[in-house]
């Protein structure tokens, strides 16, 4: 059933008559750059402290994925696999019988693609409460290049039946969404990084699981990204709002399930949409997004993504200015949609 | 301890569940099924210490996983048989709206099964995961396992045995059906698995070799030993031997039977060898 309202034909000068006094923004600040996989580690290690079921697997990355003060403080509760990560998998779908909450950690190409049969059946399947805890994802991993800089893993995750699907923006939210998924049952995949970037969100923050975060308002376009995009998107809105263009930026951190209402609510108030994210278009938010649209609300709709290509080597910066997923994607995207919606 | 030959004839009627269970769905895997009768009568009667009911955490119990996922039919007899789900549900086996799924599943909340397998090579890590959980618990239970020796072909249980071996994993007994048959002929001729035994105790296994795993004393002999071994600072393997088919004699000695049904009169054929002892479901 559609809920919403259709949108009313509106043109390039009425959107732009209507923001001639754009309400004020919301000032977001970075409070020093961070690595999100740091706040995986500073999630890691509360939770070494405050829940005794929590037990932590890695194969052989516990420098890259900043697990080193939980394994100090509690090395009963940590099984250095290898480089083995099939296996890490299955025991961690083990550990859950008899009550533990597994934290299996890698990179993100290893705890996705290249063990995708056993995430199906010993957990997806299974039903397990078993966390993949992903670091290094996307292109933003830099230098290593593309063996190491996957893509396709919010496809490859999001499509498991019963699986939760999150990508937090920076270490604040990353170090709450460790926290959220402790108290959740079932399967989790939870996506972060290596780039320090900007920690713009507050400390402390309660993290709802599926909840959209609404980082700013505006009237013309809906901007929902994800991961190390949603502090782009920010960037975007600000150089956006000087011309006159005010846009609702929401941080969507829960790819699955879908914070659908918020969505909703959104794009019947803009009637237009650009999606944001460090991952290939096809599988990715973008297409949970559209497909949600294309079922209840159809509008323009825009792709900040990677376009179906493998990345390389080079600077994180450069990466996203090469592969078109940086704060200038973003607002080049925002002016193409606001076009189309003009029509 | 069961009188011995009261287990003989439960072993038998499991015979008769299995060829039953596949041949009214036409379909399933009798081969390794009939195969492995005598191990899962053996272990669920004589060896592991079972408390009553099931849950999932199986604390303070004996655990046992199926990694060779496909050998259903024989496990779904035992478990039906043990009580843990009504006898009669074995003739929904691989039907639609089933707890019997063609492969052992949680999905459908299936007493007795805790981890899905069937896609091969899986069970050994979950294993191995749950006996960590037990000695995190300090639960002095064990955890048993059963692979196929095909299956064995899948890289993931090298690195089940290596951790296991290399972590002394040492409250897990992993059993390997040593019955020389996979699905395209011989496993020496598919691809060769050799000395299986040696390859484990060169990852630092404990192994014992079981000459006739279709011998119900000599299965029940070898877990009893493989039971005294753990706690040892080793996992504990049983190369167990056995015939594909075992009790059916069109179905030995040949990997035709690894996954095809019987048809009305070959069943008829079957079941004649296996007489009734305990009741059909």
């Amino acid at each position: 059933m559609n809920n919403w309202p259709m949108p009313w034909p509106r043109t390039r000068k009425h959107w732009a008559i209507t923001n001639r006094n754009p309400p004020q923004m919301k000032t977001y600040t970075d409070q020093g750059k961070q690595d999100t996989r740091s706040g995986f580690g500073a999630g890691m290690t509360e939770l070494g402290r405050t829940n005794p079921r929590v037990v932590s697997l890695c194969a052989d990355l516990v420098g890259s994925l900043k697990i080193e003060t939980f394994i100090e403080e509690n090395p009963e509760r940590f099984f250095q696999t290898g480089i083995a990560e099939a296996n890490m998998m299955g025991i961690a779908a083990g550990l859950t019988i008899g009550g533990y909450i597994p934290f299996a950690s890698t990179f993100a190409n290893f705890a996705t693609g290249r063990v995708y049969d056993q995430i199906r059946q010993s957990i997806a399947y299974s039903g397990k409460n078993v966390k993949i805890c992903a670091s290094h994802a996307g292109i933003t991993l830099g230098e290593d290049g593309a063996t190491h800089q996957i893509l396709e893993d919010l496809g490859l995750m999001k499509m498991l039946p019963g699986m939760v699907v999150i990508n937090p923006c920076d270490f604040n939210q990353t170090k709450a969404a460790t926290l959220a998924i402790a108290e959740y049952e079932g399967p989790v995949y939870l996506r972060f990084g290596r780039p320090k970037v900007a920690n713009f969100t507050p400390v402390d923050q309660s993290f709802e699981i599926g909840k959209a975060v609404q980082l700013q308002e505006g009237s013309d376009v809906t901007i929902i990204a994800t991961g190390h995009l949603v502090w782009e998107s920010l960037q975007a809105a600000e150089r956006l709002h000087q011309q006159g263009i005010t846009a609702d930026v929401i941080d969507i951190h829960t790819i699955k399930p879908l914070d659908e209402e918020a969505i909703l609510a959104s794009v019947a108030k803009t009637g237009c949409v650009v999606t944001a994210e460090e991952h290939n278009y096809l599988g990715g938010l973008g297409e949970s997004v559209s497909g949600l649209l294309a079922r209840r609300y159809p509008v323009p709709q825009e792709f900040v993504a990677v376009q179906d290509t493998f990345g390389e080597s080079g600077t994180p910066e450069d990466l996203m200015e090469k592969y078109g997923i940086n704060n200038k994607a973003v607002e080049k995207a925002v002016l193409k949609v606001l076009e189309r919606k003009a029509g | 301890m069961a009188e011995t030959k009261d287990l003989e004839a439960l072993a038998t009627q499991v015979r008769r569940d299995i060829l039953r269970m596949v041949h009214q769905c036409n379909s399933g895997h009798p081969g390794g099924s009939l195969g492995c009768t005598e191990f899962f009568v053996a272990l669920y009667n004589e060896i592991m210490e079972l408390k009553d009911g099931f849950d999932m955490d199986g604390k303070g119990e004996d655990l046992f996983f199926l990694s060779n996922g496909h050998i259903s039919p024989v496990w779904y007899s035992i478990l039906a048989r043990k009580g843990y789900f009504p006898l009669e549900e074995l003739s929904t086996f691989r039907m639609i709206n089933s707890r019997l799924q063609g492969h052992p599943t949680t999905h459908e909340g299936l007493p007795g099964v805790r981890v899905a397998s069937g896609s091969l090579g899986q069970g050994m890590s979950v294993a191995i995961g749950a006996a960590l959980a037990k000695k995190l618990n300090k639960d002095p239970h064990l955890v048993f396992s059963l692979h196929g020796d095909g299956e064995l072909q899948e890289g993931q249980n090298w690195e089940a045995i290596m951790y296991a071996g290399s972590k002394g994993v040492d409250n897990l007994i992993s059993t390997i059906d040593r019955n020389g048959q996979q699905i395209d002929g011989p496993t020496e001729e598919v691809m060769a698995l050799g000395n299986v035994g040696a390859k484990l105790a060169t990852f630092g296994w404990d192994v014992l070799e079981l000459e006739d795993g279709n011998d119900l004393k000599a299965v029940i002999g070898a877990l009893k030993e493989a039971k005294s071994r753990t706690g040892k600072g080793k996992p504990v393997a049983i190369v167990m031997d056995t015939v594909m088919g075992h009790g059916v004699d069109f179905m030995m000695h040949t990997h035709a039977w690894h996954g095809k049904a019987p048809n009305d009169e070959q069943l008829a054929n079957a079941l004649a060898q296996n007489p009734e002892t305990l009741g059909d479901y």
